[in-house]
């Protein structure tokens, strides 16, 4: 039923959502996959909340979303002033503490 | 079931548009179907104060950020082919089907706990009410530590996207 299809669901965006970190070289557009993959883990939340009957996960759920929030900023923040620095939002020209 | 299936092919092809299109501005907009599919979910899973949320919050505030940024920036739509990009691609075309076979395997050999819990839904189950008195009893000290990760990345965005005077 729909607590054990949705869970299945869910790991399908969350390794959709890692394959685009891994491929896609835009700071934004890897900072929407990420947004993709906290959104399929509480997508995992939400059902394992339906199925148990408990309301802890929603409050997880909360949280997740206000981090996700202020990862987003934060992380636009980055990507602005990298692009300001160097004109362009590219992952690999910023390298400077890669090793 | 047929609209929870329709719902699920939606979110995976917008979720794969996300990944796989050029333009950034097109992947904005298909990230907010995505989060619209993942908020009907919610619905479907008795959660509704999390599915005004998600739309709120997420499809409405976080994305307006982003789709701020794509237009701030102007970025060029190609994305250059560095040395290592070939090798890069296709271990990641393995590696993402590899994490959900090993995700499958985890999610369908979990014990079965539907019959551990056969009652129905309390009254308020997924209404802000319930939400709101477990945040601030059980959770209260999390809920605050929230708030001040909130006001520090407030900060942070305002720092870092500050410009210099040199």
């Amino acid at each position: 039923m729909i607590t054990s299809f949705l869970p299945l669901v869910a790991a399908v965006l969350f390794a959709i959502g890692a394959i685009g970190v891994l491929i896609r070289r835009n700071a934004i557009v890897v900072l929407m996959c990420i947004e993709l993959m906290l959104n399929a883990v509480n997508l995992t939340f939400a059902s394992y909340a339906y199925e148990l009957r408990s309301m802890s996960a929603h409050v997880f759920i909360f949280f997740v979303m206000t981090v996700a929030a202020a990862e987003a900023a934060v992380g636009l923040g980055i990507v602005i002033a990298v692009f300001r620095k160097r004109q362009s939002a590219d992952v690999d020209d910023v390298n400077l503490m890669r090793w | 079931m047929l609209i929870i299936n329709v719902i699920a092919f939606v979110a995976i092809f917008s979720a794969l548009m996300v990944v796989f299109h050029r333009s950034p501005m097109v992947s904005v907009v298909f990230l907010i179907v995505n989060l619209v599919c993942i908020a009907l979910f919610f619905l479907f899973l008795h959660a509704q104060f999390l599915f005004a949320i998600q739309l709120i919050v997420y499809a409405g505030a976080i994305m307006v950020l982003f789709v701020f940024v794509v237009m701030l920036l102007n970025l060029r739509q190609e994305e250059e082919q560095r040395p290592g990009w070939r090798i890069q691609r296709a271990l990641a075309f393995v590696a993402g089907p590899l994490l959900v076979g090993a995700l499958w395997t985890a999610l369908w050999r979990r014990g079965r706990s539907s019959e551990a819990f056969p009652g129905g839904f309390s009254s308020g189950f997924g209404t802000a009410e319930d939400i709101g008195r477990l945040l601030f009893n059980d959770y209260l000290f999390q809920f605050e530590a929230a708030s001040v990760l909130l006001v520090v990345a407030m900060i942070g965005a305002v720092v870092l996207a500050r410009r210099r005077e040199s």
